[in-house]
């Protein structure tokens, strides 16, 4: 019985870790050359409003998906356009690509909502989820968070390990001496961006194609601003991104646990839990020793004009 | 430089902008956005043109219209003008919408605190103890910013999700109107509360406190010692400090205006328009406040204007919802095109834009 519960308990965080691990992955890239992007919320619900739209119509939950990845992706180029090209504030633009994701989906998704639709049904691994306790709670999922798992390490190659990585990371830190040494400064953060985007849309059809299996607005309720303290927690470094993104689907699971067997704090409470860890941990991390040992990219923030300094 | 094919575009540095830049922009963005707006309403399947004739019809077509986007006109003015002034600090603060909401919840408890007592002594009250309230909640995240260094946008955001669910938790737990089926709220507000309005409009008292606040900022920003401190931070924090700046007790002074000046937004809504404190306070004034600033380009003389603008534009609205079934998200989606377009517009205050074709 006790063991059921903690298995349940590990496998659903997991579940509901992956939209934000997922989410912080992306955000490392964007964030690792040099562009905050606040926009992830805006970008994760339209990935999960046009994933849900698009399972309606096809049925197939991988064209969904597919979907909702360049929909995330499409809408980055909004953040790279106006904070790379036109140098505009980085904060006030992914707060409008929020903004406007938000509105966007609340606006075209009205038909949507009470729809249901056969999501993306989880398949067990074979073998793997035969292992006791192992198994069920790592591979009893959908294919959506075996792809989170397979991102993590090839994400942390990427950009640790390539050259390409060494080119992102570059330009993050100095892109004054990137451009110098013949590295296409632009194209590198609009890559990047690119990148975020698409993993930010996935984020969103994993929680109304996989997860959910439906379109309420307002579905991502603030997992796109988690996802940026999580980025920020990781350190820029994706495999610490787990621990973050599993943390913040274990206090969310216990939430609704507590709910669920009728534990007599209010619902409301409950629901702060997630925001008010992600200020504590953010808290944490900020520290200014703790900030200098780990360092955030050097020119995030700041927008590049070549033979400006 | 940036080429596509044979186009090229090159932003070439200018000396001083051009005044007119400064009206052309918003006014360039605002109709854009309008136009980028149209494409929505045809995807929806409605007809444009009819539906903007609705919504400016509804919202300044009638006085008693224009009354009523003074009305939605006012938690945008003072919620913009709280953040206008931690902008100027460059304090990143996007938690108008949990300051107003603050400000709201004390302002329902003050109205308790001070029952019995007449109008003269209640209404004061209840302002102060928003102004308290939504300062408090706008200083919290200036001592995690200072103190630890926590990024100001992730706080403030967070903060205004708590905020909101504190309301929910008040609306549905210790202060619910047991007689109130259906649309939790608290109970009637004691009528002392109650602020004075224009008969025959909804227009409060706030749409005054709120024009006082705006002149009053634009003095303290612009003719006084601490407004130039403000100013010197929010242009680079660095030399503010090296100039013998004390920085966080600026930026302490300036959460707490700003926050105050949010939360008596939520004083009016809940005074001056609700009569009670209910689920949900604001649609998300403290989001639109962010853009209504920046439209204004943080000059709080200005923001009257913007917030007029915008205010039209929300109760337009609730207008074409009613009248054509158009979700209110489609003002969201507008605003946010405005943000845009007023950001894209802005690199034209700095360059000028060079097109060229190379055949």
């Amino acid at each position: 019985m006790v063991q059921n519960i903690v298995v349940g308990f590990l496998s659903t965080s997991i579940a509901v870790g992956t939209s934000l691990l997922l989410g912080a992955i992306g955000e490392t890239f964007a964030e690792r050359s040099g562009v905050m992007n606040l926009g992830v919320e805006g970008m994760m619900i339209m990935g999960a409003f046009t994933g849900f739209l698009t399972l309606v119509v096809t049925k197939d939950p991988w064209i969904a998906t597919l979907v909702a990845t360049l929909v995330g992706g499409l809408v980055s180029l909004i953040h790279s356009f106006l904070s790379v090209t036109l140098r505009a504030n980085q904060i006030l633009s992914g707060l409008a690509i929020t903004m406007f994701g938000t509105g966007l989906s609340g606006f075209l998704g009205r038909p949507l909502l009470g729809a249901s639709a056969q999501g993306m049904p989880a398949i067990p691994v074979p073998i793997l989820s035969e292992i006791p306790y192992v198994g069920p709670i790592l591979f009893n999922h959908d294919p959506i968070t075996y792809i989170s798992y397979i991102l993590v390490p090839v994400a942390w190659l990427i950009l640790f390990k390539t050259e390409f990585g060494l080119t992102i990371r570059s330009v993050g830190e100095d892109p004054a001496v990137a451009d110098s040494v013949g590295i296409n400064v632009y194209r590198t953060r609009y890559l990047c961006i690119f990148i975020g985007g698409m993993l930010s849309g996935l984020a969103g059809a994993f929680l109304s194609v996989a997860y959910a299996r439906m379109w309420v607005e307002g579905m991502t309720a603030g997992r796109g601003w988690i996802v940026i303290v999580i980025t920020i927690f990781s350190m820029w470094n994706p495999i610490r991104a787990v621990a973050g993104a599993y943390l913040f689907g274990a206090v969310s699971t216990l939430g609704y646990m507590f709910q669920g067997l009728g534990v007599a704090a209010p619902s409301e409470v409950l629901l702060m839990l997630p925001y008010i860890l992600t200020i504590v941990v953010l808290l944490a991390v900020s520290r200014e020793s703790v900030r200098k040992r780990i360092s955030a990219p050097k020119s995030l923030y700041k927008p590049y004009v070549r033979g400006e300094r | 430089m940036v080429r596509f094919g044979s186009f090229e575009m090159e932003f070439v540095k200018r000396g001083a902008s051009p005044r007119y830049l400064a009206y052309l922009i918003p006014f360039v963005a605002v109709v854009v956005a309008l136009l980028a707006g149209s494409v929505l309403l045809l995807v929806e399947g409605v007809d444009p043109l009819r539906a903007y004739e609705a919504l400016f019809s509804s919202a300044f077509g009638t006085p008693y219209s224009l009354s009523e986007s003074v009305v939605q006109a006012t938690p945008l003015m003072l919620a913009a003008l709280g953040t206008l002034i931690t902008f100027k600090a460059g304090f990143w603060n996007i938690g108008a919408e949990g300051q107003l909401q603050m400000g709201a919840l004390a302002a329902t408890w003050a109205t308790f605190v001070f029952a019995g007592y007449p109008p003269i002594v209640m209404i004061p009250c209840i302002m102060l103890f928003s102004f308290l309230g939504g300062g408090a909640w706008g200083m919290i995240p200036a001592i995690f910013k200072v103190k630890l260094g926590a990024d100001e946008m992730l706080t403030t955001m967070m903060m205004n999700y708590v905020a909101i669910l504190a309301v929910v938790y008040f609306v549905y737990g210790p202060w619910r109107d047991p007689s109130a089926y259906g649309n939790p709220r608290s109970p009637l507000l004691p009528l002392s509360s109650r602020l004075p309005v224009i008969p025959g409009t909804r227009i409060h008292l706030t749409v005054f406190v709120g024009l006082a606040i705006a002149v009053l900022l634009y003095v303290f920003l612009n003719r006084t010692k601490l407004g130039l401190e403000i100013r010197v931070i929010g242009a680079n924090r660095e030399a503010a400090r090296y100039a013998g700046i004390n920085v966080f007790k600026n930026i302490l002074i300036v959460t707490l205006i700003g926050g105050g000046i949010a939360g008596l937004a939520g004083m009016g809504q809940v005074a001056g328009i609700f009569f009670s404190l209910p689920k949900s306070v604001s649609p998300g004034y403290g989001y639109t406040a962010i853009v209504v600033a920046w439209l204004a380009r943080l000059n709080p003389l200005t923001i009257p204007v913007s917030a007029f603008l915008f205010g039209g534009l929300l109760n337009g609205g609730y207008g074409i919802q009613m009248a054509f079934a158009v979700p209110i998200a489609l003002v969201n989606a507008i605003q946010a095109l405005v943000l845009f377009f007023i950001l894209a517009l802005s690199i034209f205050y700095e360059y000028r834009v060079v097109f060229r074709w190379r055949s």
